[in-house]
């Protein structure tokens, strides 16, 4: 029995995505090995050989799979199947990308967010936005399996996994690469930090949004979030959504201003260690999840919020 | 060029489900059901295409009870031409519900599928995928814009850290995310004109497919409840308490 990690990476390092889902890995089987598709990514393969527990790094490259097209990381790890029980995946867009595609490929039921694994076979996820877990038995004899990844401590570090080339799948006829977005940022990674600092519908504009959260995630250290509201107005990028159908994370802290705490908006976030919530209505849904509920204007709370901070030094 | 469109019929995105006391499942009794939100955003682009011309015909599919019919007559109310209700009382699975629409596809040959990322109940974010790889079509999912020019889509997608832009030759399946567009409410000539259009009431034993379970559910259980609702006075409590209460600054 053995069981295949897919690398969450972006070419240039590794992400902590990776080390989360060789937790859960190691939960099914002792033989753990880590599959880095992308290009040029030598450094990536180095740092997922430190993992421990890890058995081996298989490194396969290609333009298509440096921007993660779901046809060609399918064709390579369906080439690579035949030596694994499992094939674990992080849940991230990529992952939820390909996952379904190799498990098709393969003929087998995905599995999809799991966020524990029961044996080798049994797993719980998440299904109604996190209102209820239920728990499955795999009767495939492979299971394609997506991990939430915050739902499992990262493993460490200290190995020193052999690292070999495998095949790459060649350039697909039928899926072209174009161009793409990242919006580059300096903080750290929404769904890995410690800290987020989340803005709702309330904040009424991009330049208020930027105005009031980015100086208080400042402040914290911490990742920037948002409602779907929020994205969908243009306050925030796309990639700050979290909720059932964006971002899940589960930082020590969470942070909602101006969110109402819809029932797809706490999907993503009531994971979280510590929720503060800042919103002007008392009945809110969003202050029945949070520890520590301040019912205020914003406008009024958070320039408060900030010289308290800068009170104790931050 | 055909568009398919499958739509699901699920529980109501303004219903907080509640889990059964026997651990089978959610109960479903007496509860406000809808057409999956990311279906309804796949259905207005299917018909923003053929009222810009790209789109000759749009077919709405739907794999699920005989109440799925309701689905369908919004679809067909929003703009579809026709439906296909293939009905069953089972809750098929991804896989199964893709090797059924690849049947589907083998017989209708649209020129593409676009259909949501996501149901809003079991969550799996699969089925597209699956579909893609079945009919061996690229996929291009979580899409934000889409563009038709000749035989090709180019396709902008919602990923982690941004967008990212591919161009797929047709057919491929496309699924939908929240930002594609905002989907039009049905108007009342709209919805009675809906009342005549066609739909063809199909089981799944007529495609020849295997639809047999793969996953056997062991439970349902409510996830951990949150102590939540307590409340600070001002911003100092709020800094305090983080401070020395949780420890989190
Ligand atoms: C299919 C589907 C998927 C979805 N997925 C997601 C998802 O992944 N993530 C997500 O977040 N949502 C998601 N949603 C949307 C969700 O249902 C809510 O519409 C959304 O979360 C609301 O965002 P909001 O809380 O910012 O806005 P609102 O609900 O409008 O809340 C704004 C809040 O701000 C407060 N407020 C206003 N002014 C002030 C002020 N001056 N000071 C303090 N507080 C103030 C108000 O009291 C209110 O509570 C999804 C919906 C659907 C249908
Ligand atoms: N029973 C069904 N009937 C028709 N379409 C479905 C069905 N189940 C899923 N789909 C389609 O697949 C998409 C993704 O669903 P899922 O992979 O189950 O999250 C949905 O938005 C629908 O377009």
């Amino acid at each position: 029995m053995a069981v295949l990690v897919i690398a969450d990476h972006d070419n240039a390092s590794l992400k902590d995505n990776t080390h989360k889902t060789v937790t859960a890995a190691l939960a099914i089987s002792g033989d753990v090995d880590v599959l880095v598709a992308g290009q040029g990514v030598a450094a990536v393969a180095a740092e997922a050989a430190k993992i421990a527990g890890v058995r081996k790094v298989l490194v396969a490259e290609s333009a298509d799979l440096g921007k993660q097209v779901a046809e060609a990381v399918t064709e390579t790890v369906v080439a690579l199947s035949g030596g694994y029980d499992a094939v674990l995946i992080p849940a991230t867009s990529a992952g939820k990308n390909y996952a379904p595609r190799i498990a098709a490929k393969l003929d087998v039921a995905p599995i999809s967010e799991i966020i524990e694994v029961v044996d080798a076979s049994t797993f719980v996820r998440p299904i109604y936005a996190g209102n209820a877990l239920e728990t499955v038995q795999s009767s495939d004899a492979k299971k394609i399996i997506t991990v939430r990844a915050t739902a499992f401590k990262a493993a460490g570090e200290g190995g020193s996994a052999s690292v070999e080339t495998v095949g790459a799948a060649g350039a697909m006829a039928h899926t072209r690469f174009v161009s793409d977005e990242i919006v580059k940022s300096d903080r750290p990674e929404l769904s890995a930090a410690k800290i987020v600092v989340s803005g709702g519908r309330a904040l009424g504009s991009a330049e208020e949004f930027q105005r009031v959260i980015e100086p208080l995630a400042d402040k914290l250290g911490a990742a920037v979030g948002a409602s779907r509201a929020a994205v969908d107005a243009g306050y925030a990028p796309n990639d700050y959504q979290v909720g059932q159908t964006g971002k899940v994370v589960a930082p020590q802290l969470y942070v909602a201003i101006g969110i109402s705490g819809a029932i797809q908006h706490l999907a993503g976030m009531k994971d979280s260690k510590v929720i503060v919530a800042i919103n002007k209505d008392a009945d809110a849904p969003i202050f029945q999840v949070a520890d520590f509920g301040l019912v205020a204007d914003y406008k009024t709370a958070l320039p408060e919020l900030m010289d308290e901070l800068a009170k104790v030094g931050l | 060029m055909k568009v398919l469109v499958p739509v699901k019929r699920v529980v109501d995105y303004n219903v907080k489900v509640r889990v059964k006391s026997d651990q089978t499942g959610v109960d479903l009794a007496n509860v406000k059901m809808s057409m999956n939100p990311f279906c309804e955003i796949a259905v207005e682009e299917a018909v923003r295409l053929k009222e810009k011309g790209v789109a000759t015909e749009v077919v709405a599919v739907s794999i699920g009870p005989v109440q799925a019919q309701e689905t369908i007559r919004t679809a067909l109310a929003m703009g579809a031409d026709r439906g296909i209700l293939i009905q069953t009382d089972e809750d098929l699975e991804p896989l199964a519900v893709a090797k059924l629409l690849a049947a589907v596809i083998g017989e209708e040959a649209p020129g593409i599928v676009v259909m949501g990322k996501q149901a809003i109940d079991g969550d799996n974010n699969a089925v597209g995928q699956m579909l893609a790889a079945l009919l061996d079509w690229p996929q291009a999912t979580f899409a934000s814009k889409i563009e038709i020019a000749g035989d090709k889509a180019e396709v902008t997608r919602e990923v982690d850290g941004g967008l990212q832009t591919l161009s797929v030759d047709l057919p491929a399946v496309v699924t939908a995310d929240l930002r594609l567009n905002e989907p039009r409410y049905a108007s009342l000539p709209n919805i009675m004109k809906a009342k005549k259009k066609p739909i063809d009431v199909k089981a799944p034993g007529d495609y020849g497919v295997d639809t047999a379970p793969r996953l056997k559910v062991l439970k349902v259980v409510e996830p951990p409840k949150r102590q939540g609702g307590a409340k600070v006075e001002s911003a100092a409590e709020l800094v305090s308490k983080l401070k020395n209460e949780a420890g989190v600054l």
